[in-house]
């Protein structure tokens, strides 16, 4: 099957389920909502033979209203398609519900997500920080959680304190001008 | 009566007595068999290994056995980014280790976090344990490990170990001798 029947097979049978459609560069985004979630994964990986969840990952648009995204990336092995299912979730939610038992891969993504953003996954069989440990109370990649880091301290688990940035991020100014130039200590904050 | 006595050496032996100080003696075995503790945490464990392997050979300067024991190891070669998550884990092992004991930090990021200026790692290990030297590179070479090795072999002959815990008795022994 090509894409295009994938698609259109996709289409017929969620058609008022998908909220968005966008197609670039070869690559097809359905914006679908979090409550269809599990109904058009088992459509995709048994009846679409979308059988390998490449990827789950969580966006934080601090600000906007719902605040987080979150981005599935299927591939059909059989058909050498890729597919991008996009859901957005508000804060005040939080929850979404598991694909882990449709596909297992996802158990460690989820946690990853639940660790770095605090969105939960409902029906998850282990859902605990992946990355930070047990009872680290803040969630890392917000956008409302400073890089240098908060302080925090478990006794005899962990600590954490705030780096020392003495000017930074130091980040690269893309011009062709000697390492001096390119190179500024921050990045002013009006670029 | 006899005029002479008869020493415990005669002269074919004492060719091969040396008399030196305590403290010279006991800083050559020390700083001649350092055994690292290798806390090998990310990329400069590699080089650790690279080092440890036949080409650059790390055992020439006595650190052969790289016991995996905090127990049986004098140097603890720090190779590698301390995370928060595994900071205390560093420190503990630290801990384990019996006197005398030194700590080499290989790489940026052991000395000082190294390019990870964020919320997961820690700003050099030397914010929880004593370092003795610290070697820069990301990851250093392994001849740059080695030549760590050996200013921490020069540290270690600077010690004064016997003059510093018996002071009494350093004074007595040089009073006597004097």
């Amino acid at each position: 099957m090509s894409c295009d029947k994938l698609f259109g097979s996709l289409g017929k049978s969620f058609g008022e389920n998908i909220q968005h459609q966008s197609e670039f560069r070869g690559e097809t985004t359905y914006t679908i909502s979090a409550s269809d979630l599990r109904e058009i994964a088992k459509f995709c990986r048994d009846e679409l033979s979308f059988d390998y969840l490449l990827d789950i990952t969580s966006i934080d648009n601090f600000g906007e209203e719902p605040r987080f995204e979150i981005v599935y990336h299927l591939y059909s092995m059989p058909h050498a398609v890729t597919l991008r299912l996009k859901l957005k979730v508000s804060e005040d939610v939080g929850v979404v519900d598991t694909v882990s038992d449709i596909w297992p891969t996802a158990n460690w993504h989820e946690r990853e997500i639940y660790d770095m953003m605090g969105i939960k996954f409902d029906g998850h069989p282990d859902l605990r920080r992946i990355l930070m440990w047990d009872g680290y109370p803040f969630f890392p990649l917000r956008k409302d959680f400073p890089l240098e880091g908060l302080p925090s301290e478990m006794p005899d688990v962990a600590f954490t304190k705030v780096t020392p940035m003495e000017g930074g991020p130091f980040v690269t100014v893309p011009s062709s001008a000697t390492s001096k130039d390119r190179e500024p200590r921050a990045r002013p904050p009006e670029l | 009566m006899p005029e002479t006595r008869s020493t415990a050496y005669d002269s074919k032996i004492e060719g091969n007595v040396i008399l030196t100080r305590f403290d010279a003696a006991l800083n050559w075995v020390r700083k001649n068999s350092l055994w690292p503790m290798p806390m090998g945490l990310a990329c400069c464990a590699i080089e650790l290994m690279a080092t440890a392997a036949s080409r650059f050979d790390i055992a020439r300067f006595g650190a052969e056995v790289m016991r995996f024991s905090p127990r049986q190891c004098d140097v603890m070669i720090v190779a590698g980014t301390v995370t928060y998550k595994m900071a205390l884990a560093v420190k503990r092992i630290y801990e384990q280790m019996p006197e005398p004991k030194w700590v080499i930090a290989m790489g940026a990021c052991a000395s000082t976090g190294g390019m990870y200026r964020s919320y997961a790692t820690l700003q050099g290990i030397d914010q929880l344990i004593p370092v003795d030297v610290y070697i820069s590179g990301c990851p250093p070479r392994p001849e740059a490990l080695l030549a760590g090795l050996i200013k921490l072999q020069e540290k270690i002959s600077t010690e004064r170990s016997l003059r510093d815990q018996k002071p009494k008795l350093t004074e007595k022994l040089d009073d006597a001798l004097a």
